[in-house]
């Protein structure tokens, strides 16, 4: 979905701030919705790309203001709601083995679709109708688009796509800058 | 203070969840304790720094490392959640590399532990791949501007790591040595090891 939490590239944020000596949690509060996070999706309440998904649905002011443990609350919160706590999926890694041969190589020339799906994606905004290269041909995991939503697993080969700066942002782009970033392989086409 | 009516309220509906949820067999008794001892204590960037002082003082590990980081990491009795699978990028004086993730906060937890702040704020994420060299600067690290930056996005499940350059002047410090020149901050690759 073309959500707030797709931040790449948007301006206005102001300055990066950097906290001096951070606490792992600065809440006791923090620390126990990271691990009932963790054990709610390793109990199978839901997939990863389910909890992502969840956080991406809060609205735009909340997902802004809650702070990133009050994110995952939230969603949490939300996940119990609507599956009532009960595991749903047997607990298992995202990773698969290849069944067929990765569709490029490195070195190839892509361009990243430009869809707008109103569910849960993993293609960056920034990257879309945007022309890169493999960089790197990772391994296959379960496609994020359709796992998030119980629409099947889909497992594909990922691929590290470096896109220059100039691609992505224009001719005052940094020259010496690229993005490498991380893409399904149904979220690619060939260049012609 | 509004902050602390807000914690107050989140512990509320923290401890509601795990209630419910211990209820319902997804909590066991003393887990969240464990997960969130393991957190603090033995999961951080004094792993990772160890994982780069290794690698400074043996070619061949750099090489495995280069090669397949979760399983050079691993020979260092580091793994877990988030580290299944770890690419390590290598900064030289001609290329520097940066990590990010634009979509929500995906971080190498087994060598770097939980990420800070800054990396799961707005003005990182949005900023960091629209104008790297200006970030970098802000945070403290200048770089000419012949230098490649390569930003790293996990948008996916592979996790990266940046192995930094190992400072001038280390020769004869060894691993124990290095690794305390080993900041999370370089292993992110906004900032470069800590001089001797």
């Amino acid at each position: 979905m073309d959500g707030i939490h797709d931040l790449g590239g948007m301006h206005g944020f102001g300055a990066v701030v950097v906290e001096r000596d951070e606490r792992v949690f600065h809440a006791a509060w923090e620390g126990r919705v990271f691990a009932l996070v963790g054990l709610a999706l390793a109990g199978g309440l839901a997939n990863v790309d389910a909890f992502r998904h969840a956080i991406e649905r809060l609205s735009p002011v909340e997902y802004l203001t809650a702070g990133y443990y009050g994110r995952w609350l939230a969603a949490l919160e939300r996940l119990v709601a609507e599956r009532g706590a009960l595991p749903r999926t047997a607990p298992r890694s995202a990773r698969r083995d290849a069944t067929g041969s990765p569709r490029f190589a490195a070195g190839d020339a892509v361009i990243a679709r430009n869809v707008h799906p109103a569910g849960h994606t993993r293609l960056p905004r920034y990257v879309r109708g945007r022309r890169g290269v493999v960089a790197r041909v990772h391994p296959v995991w379960v496609f994020p688009d359709t796992n998030a939503h119980d629409r099947g697993e889909h497992p594909q080969h990922v691929y590290a796509v470096r896109f220059a700066a100039t691609e992505l942002w224009g001719d005052d782009a940094d020259r010496a800058a690229s993005v490498h970033v991380d893409l399904f392989e149904s979220y690619l086409e060939p260049v012609p | 203070m509004a902050h602390d009516h807000d914690d107050d309220d989140r512990a509320h509906r923290a401890e509601a969840l795990e209630s419910l949820l211990t209820e319902k067999g997804l909590v066991a008794p003393g887990a969240v304790d464990a997960i969130i001892r393991r957190y603090e204590q033995d999961v951080g960037p004094m792993n990772g720094a160890k994982v780069v002082a290794r690698a400074w003082t043996d070619p061949a590990y750099r090489r495995r490392l280069l090669a397949d980081g979760a399983a050079a990491i691993a020979e260092l009795g580091f793994g877990g959640p988030q580290g299944e699978h770890v690419v390590v990028v290598e900064n030289t004086p001609a290329v520097h590399n940066v990590v990010v993730c634009t979509l929500c906060s995906c971080y190498p937890w087994p060598v770097l532990g939980l990420p800070p702040s800054w990396y799961k704020d707005p003005a990182y994420r949005s900023r960091v791949v629209r104008e790297p060299r200006g970030v970098l600067a802000e945070m403290g690290l200048p770089l000419d501007a012949h230098v490649e930056i390569r930003v790293w996005d996990s948008s996916a499940e592979v996790r990266y790591m940046v192995l930094p350059e190992r400072p001038a002047g280390t020769d004869g410090l060894d691993a124990d040595a290095l690794a305390a020149l080993v900041t999370r901050d370089a292993m992110i690759g906004v900032a470069r090891a800590k001089a001797p």
